[in-house]
């Protein structure tokens, strides 16, 4: 008897770690060492940028994240976010100023061997790199540096998703069935990263390029955990079975952000991707 | 009083005894044998050959150190003459390469993700024993390479599949193969051996609508495919492509079903199936005209060739193999045998 439940637990495990699950069961544990390497980066001295892009305000609110109940709102208060990524060229400016961030002088545990791979040498883009095209092949940690001096920081992935449901009319295109093809459609196009930012419409919010060149950074990327009021390391089941099962309506609307915390889950922070970069925020009051 | 505690004794008695049987019952058909197998001799790096052609039987050696390096990829390719679809696969073909192991192996499974990838994959093996099939330890962004480590203890005939959210996408856009695991001293030797995998796709575009075809999530979760094809391709197993054998050989087929959605009815026309290994299990039916493949599930079926002539394999749901692609060629060559088959007028 005992041994049937424990194969019942068994497959109801493997259930949700195949539907793409797994990533929430690690998330606790992996911040509280990311938090720890945090605060070493933090250390070393960041010489101050000056950016040209332009934030946008986004009037926060409640949200429904696509893993949650209907009762499961999150809150987002009032930020800025930059209206597009971060460029080569506002990087390079970036490792220009801050020597610790070139190639040649990164360490391992801040950013893997792939880190700004395509570049000729630490102060040269890639040959026939749009300058204007975002920045990719850098790690969360160059991503924070980055942010810190600019003055600002990475958005959470609450900000960075509520500001996703915006299509260009509306500020939440969840219930549109045009939105979410729209967006898995680009998901399969390869090399979107290497067009420069802004050439497509901006959403709502007046925000470009949320969905149709790279993924993005936020800076809680593995930590879903972080947006329930429990950061004590239990997982809800509940909430993981309506995100993993993906059976009800919302979900099958919400399979391109499913898509987006399966990617944000196959990652480390010193993981540097082709097709991934970030943009900056900022709190409103600042 | 001393006649009920007797009868009770002897009812715990049986009890016990049954009890035995089953856990005896049990440790001779699975796991507790074949997890204490040796493996010796230098690790192994498996030969990666495409589908419909599989790697050498492993015959009567003893179990090793195996090395698997699949490589996850994006890629657009033909899904029928004229029509282009965007294909995740495991190592550019669909189905993946097959892999072949014997039990007791321990195989180390390196999975990378191509650095043009635009998603991440992992992979979950039907033949491991642990979570998600290595579906959790091998989740690898792009440009990004997982590694994990499993023993073989069931023999059988396997599906492998992406398992990476959205896990029908993944499916449906073609990432599964099949691994199959040889009992101690092999599989019975064949003179030909094929390895076809069934799949359903879901396209914008009517069949056969020329043209790159974008995924239809609609249309999938409906179930309603607008291919159903063998190798990942209408016609990838006619014509030229087509299977062969000599009359007089035994020919064994590996068949798998990645679906997503679909169960497959599989059937040769023009043969008998000898022999099934019902599910791919180790359970062996005999004479067998159709047999069913559940999504996710496999079968191996043996039949010895007497005639020559086409022989055409087909899912008997059968408007899916004239009108959907779910159809291939067997052609046999050589001398004619008119006791077993002969058209008198």
């Amino acid at each position: 008897m005992l041994e049937k439940k424990e194969a019942t637990m068994n497959k109801l495990l493997k259930i949700f770690l195949i539907a793409g699950g797994f990533f929430f069961l690690f998330s606790c544990e992996n911040s509280s060492s990311q938090q720890e390497i945090t605060s070493v980066t933090e250390a070393s001295e960041l010489v101050k940028i000056q950016t040209e892009v332009k934030m946008i305000p986004i009037k926060g609110g409640k949200y429904q994240p696509f893993y949650g109940e209907d009762s499961t709102l999150v809150e987002v208060n009032n930020f800025l976010l930059d209206e597009r990524q971060v460029t080569n060229n506002e990087f390079l400016e970036f490792v220009k100023k801050n020597p610790q961030w070139k190639r040649s002088n990164v360490k391992a545990i801040f950013a893997d061997e792939t880190y700004l791979q395509d570049w000729q040498d630490d102060e040269t883009l890639p040959k026939n790199a749009n300058p204007d095209a975002p920045v990719t092949y850098v790690s969360w940690f160059a991503a924070k540096a980055y942010a810190k001096s600019a003055g600002k920081r990475l958005p959470t992935l609450d900000e960075w998703e509520f500001v996703a449901m915006a299509d260009e009319e509306l500020a939440n295109a969840r219930d549109k069935v045009s939105y979410s093809e729209n967006i898995i459609n680009l998901y399969h196009v390869k090399f979107r990263e290497k067009n420069p930012v802004k050439q497509s419409a901006p959403n709502y919010w007046g925000v470009y390029n949320m969905f149709d060149l790279v993924w993005e950074w936020t800076d809680d990327f593995n930590s879903i955990m972080s947006t329930s009021d429990s950061r004590n390391g239990k997982v809800d089941d509940k909430g993981l079975f309506c995100a993993a099962s993906a059976t009800s309506v919302t979900d099958v609307l919400n399979y391109a952000a499913f898509m987006r915390y399966a990617f944000r889950s196959s990652l480390k922070a010193n993981y540097t991707v082709a097709n991934l970069g970030f943009r900056c925020a900022k709190d409103i009051n600042q | 009083m001393k006649k009920i505690l007797g009868a009770l004794a002897v009812v715990l008695l049986t009890f016990q005894a049954c009890k035995q049987n089953t856990t005896n019952s049990e440790a001779s058909s699975s796991n507790t044998n074949t997890m204490d197998i040796q493996v010796s001799g230098e690790p192994e790096t498996q030969k990666a050959l495409a589908p419909p052609f599989v790697q050498e039987p492993v015959g009567n050696r003893g179990a090793k150190k195996i090395i698997v390096n699949l490589e996850a990829t994006e890629i657009e390719q033909e899904l029928a003459d004229g029509v282009t679809y965007k294909f995740w696969t495991f190592n550019n073909t669909v189905p993946g390469t097959f892999i072949r192991i014997r039990v007791g192996d321990e195989v180390e499974l390196r999975l990378k993700n191509a650095s043009n990838s635009v998603m991440p994959h992992n992979i979950d093996l039907h033949a491991v024993n642990g979570p998600g099939g290595g579906a959790e330890a091998t989740n690898v962004a792009p440009g990004k390479e997982a590694i994990f480590t499993f023993k073989a203890l069931n023999p059988g005939l396997y599906v492998y599949h992406c398992a990476a959210a959205p896990v029908a996408l993944h499916i449906a856009n073609g990432m599964y193969g099949m691994i199959l695991v040889e009992p101690e001293g092999g599989l019975p030797k064949v003179d030909r051996e094929y390895y076809i995998m069934q799949g359903d796709f879901y396209t914008k575009g009517k069949t056969d609508e020329k043209g790159f075809q974008e995924f239809d999530q609609d249309k999938g979760v409906d179930e309603k495919p607008t291919y159903v094809v063998f190798n990942g391709k209408k016609n990838a197993l006619m014509g030229e492509n087509a299977l062969q054998a000599k009359v007089g050989e035994t020919v064994r087929l590996f068949v798998g079903n990645g679906g997503p959605n679909l169960a497959s009815s599989f059937h040769v026309i023009g043969e008998i199936f000898d022999r099934v290994y019902v599910e791919g299990g180790s359970k062996i039916n005999e004479n067998v005209q159709t047999t069913l493949i559940p999504a996710g599930g496999a079968v191996i079926v043996e039949f010895k060739v007497e005639e020559p002539g086409e022989y055409i394999l087909v899912d008997h749901s059968i408007f899916r193999a004239f009108h959907k692609g779910a159809i291939g060629k067997l052609v046999v060559t050589g001398e004619k045998n008119p006791k077993v088959f002969n058209k008198v007028k």
